[in-house]
């Protein structure tokens, strides 16, 4: 069994962003790239698979800052190899990365035929839509997401795999594999792995580049950002300010206020 | 059909979804203010029942198919596809739901067109449809456009009141058919949500953690407050797949929607999947150390502070004041 785990840096919300001259798009000098959430969660998942049945695990990821960390990472916590996509420009759309990312899986030796593509569901900046469907298009793969738990039968050749509807309802699916699968969450949080381990991955491992080829309009229908503002918390909710105690007070006031005192 | 906004008419078990009353509320406001039709079509097995509901719209296209009864996303896009591709609109509303995700994405790749994920608006700048999205988890509101038509919007819930896309009118239904090739991707079952200790959506106070309480050891801080407010604790995602809390207290998209009389939300940065659970709560108090946290922008109250000082003092606040109630 051959599990490849699409992998994907974002930027880290938690940090100030800010917005490039141009007012276009974030201004890429002031952002800290980390591994997109549920991509971590692919990883895990198809680490649990490897456990379970014996797979090798690859990680695919687009090239970007902090990629590397990323990458070693999963080497570390597991995975059996890291490929490394270059040459995307630096801001590229979620439609070419999920060409480039399809492109390297028909192209490097050793990626296909894959049983099982696993990547996150969705990343915070897929604005022209989700990697997931678009490389089971381009490979014309089945699709599912929002999966949570994913089990595969004896032969190796059907997963189940529940996927998440609201209000707690879960969708049971049989799914034809090999097939492309967008990971909400793994069956277990994310392993940790010591930075310690990282650092002998990168003392012992290697990562394999690859480039991407693609044509220079990204070969795709253009989604064309007009203009990129900070949403301004501000407009909305009363702030109270002060000290803990005095803050405390004042909510207090307002709670009695609405009759919840 | 061709030239009008469309909406995708997303049917779960039966009925149709709020998310897409609120898409023909959105979609009726865009064909007026462009002078065109709005069209939806349906797919499912028996919805000609349904197409009855969509009386927003002025003309409805059902598309009937076994492989349609479950929102499948390659089976529904190709349907979709095949439906549209002699009658092209100039935009294709899908709403971003749990039952929806990744229609809109094959849709798009299929007519070769444009999509844009993420929307919580459009509007016509000169003539041009303009989408207003908000993403990295709500912290940026980006105005998109695109070259080509249909552009395919993903339309996130809340875009307008379903009310406004309710309609006792009847539309026209129309019957369109499709060739579908059989489908590698199959629901074998539903299961039902699991039954809770407690039901959240019944409780008038609900203190809600996110990742910011930073540990299950926190917990306790936040079950005394609820305590003190007579409410139960919830908590958003990251939190459930911690294993912090279990699932049937987890608030938003793939959770419950959630209207208290009071949700006081800790650590929780207020994405739109979050959001979406919890936005009609009667009053939002949020706590927050980033005051640039999205949860501002739906919460009525908010205090910049880190959670684990504030809740404390807070709990002892709401705890001296009950007491003093209780001794006059
Ligand atoms: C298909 C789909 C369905 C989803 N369904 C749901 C759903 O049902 N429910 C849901 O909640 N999410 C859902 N999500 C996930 C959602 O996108 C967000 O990832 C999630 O809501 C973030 O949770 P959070 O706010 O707790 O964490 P974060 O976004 O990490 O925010 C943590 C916040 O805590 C603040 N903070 C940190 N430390 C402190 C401190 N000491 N004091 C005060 N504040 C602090 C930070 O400033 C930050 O704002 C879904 C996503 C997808 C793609
Ligand atoms: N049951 C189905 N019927 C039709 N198309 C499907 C079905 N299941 C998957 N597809 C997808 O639909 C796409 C067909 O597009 P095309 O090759 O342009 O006709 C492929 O990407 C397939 O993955």
């Amino acid at each position: 069994m051959r599990i490849l785990v699409l992998m994907k840096m974002a930027p880290d919300v938690v940090e100030e962003l800010e917005i490039a001259p141009g007012g276009t798009a974030l201004d890429l000098d002031y952002v800290r790239m980390i591994l997109s959430e549920s991509d971590d969660h692919a990883l895990e998942q198809a680490l649990l698979l490897k456990e379970r049945h014996g797979a090798t695990v690859t990680a695919l990821a687009l090239d970007a800052p902090e990629v590397d960390d990323a990458l070693f990472t999963a080497l570390a916590k597991g995975a059996d190899r890291a490929v490394k996509i270059a040459g995307l420009d630096a801001g590229f759309p979620t439609s070419q990365a999920a060409r480039a990312m399809s492109q390297a899986i028909a192209q490097v030796p050793g990626l296909s035929p894959a049983d099982l593509i696993l990547t996150g569901v969705q990343a915070i900046d897929d604005l022209d839509g989700l990697i997931a469907p678009m490389v089971a298009h381009a490979l014309d793969l089945p699709y599912l997401g929002i999966v949570t738990r994913l089990s595969l039968d004896a032969s190796g050749r059907t997963a189940l795999a529940t996927k998440e509807y609201p209000g707690g309802v879960r969708g049971e699916f049989e799914v034809k594999l090999p097939a492309v699968l967008g990971i909400q969450a793994a069956e277990k949080p994310p392993r940790y792995v010591p930075v310690a381990k990282v650092r002998a991955a990168m003392k012992t491992q290697k990562i394999d580049s690859a480039p991407a080829s693609l044509p220079a309009d990204g070969g795709c229908a253009a989604a064309q950002v007009v203009e990129m503002k900070r949403n301004e918390p501000a407009g909305h909710a009363e702030m109270l300010d002060g000290d803990p105690e005095s803050v405390s007070d004042k909510l207090c006031g307002i709670l009695t206020g609405h009759g919840l005192l | 059909m061709t030239g009008s906004i469309c909406v995708f008419a997303e049917q779960w078990r039966g009925s149709i979804s709020e998310a897409t009353y609120e898409a023909l509320a959105l979609g009726r406001e865009v064909a007026d203010a462009l002078g065109v039709q709005l069209t939806a079509i349906l797919t499912g097995s028996n919805a000609r029942e349904l197409a009855q509901t969509l009386g927003a719209a002025d003309l409805v296209v059902y598309v009937d198919h076994p492989l349609l009864a479950e929102t499948l996303p390659q089976p529904t896009a190709e349907a979709l596809a095949q439906v549209l591709q002699d009658r092209r609109p100039r935009a294709f509303i899908v709403p971003l739901t749990n039952v929806s995700l990744g229609v809109g994405t094959l849709l798009a790749l299929r007519l070769g067109t444009a999509g844009i994920n993420f929307c919580k608006d459009v509007r016509i700048a000169g003539g041009r449809l303009q989408a207003v999205c908000v993403m990295y988890g709500g912290k940026i509101e980006a105005t998109v456009e695109a070259a080509g038509e249909p552009v395919v919007l993903g339309l996130w819930p809340g875009a307008r009141p379903a009310e406004k896309g309710r309609s006792s009118r009847s539309p026209v239904v129309e019957e369109a058919t499709v060739s579908l090739r059989d489908s590698p991707v199959l629901l074998r079952r539903y299961v039902e949500a699991e039954a809770g200790d407690v039901d959240l959506t019944k409780q008038d106070v609900l203190v809600a953690v996110g990742r910011g309480i930073q540990s299950k050891d926190n917990l306790g801080l936040a079950e005394d407050l609820a305590k003190s407010l007579g409410g139960a604790v919830a908590g958003s995602r990251p939190v459930i797949d911690q294993g912090w809390l279990p699932l049937s207290r987890q608030v938003g998209k793939s959770g419950l929607s959630v209207k208290p009389k009071l949700y006081v939300a800790l650590g929780i940065s207020g994405a739109p999947e979050h959001v979406e659970g919890m936005k009609d709560s009667a009053l939002i108090v949020a706590v927050n150390s980033d005051p640039r946290a999205p949860i501002f922008n739906v919460a009525h109250y908010g205090i910049v502070a880190d959670v684990l000082e504030t809740i404390p003092v807070l709990t002892a606040a709401i705890e001296a004041k009950r007491a003093v109630a209780r001794h006059a």
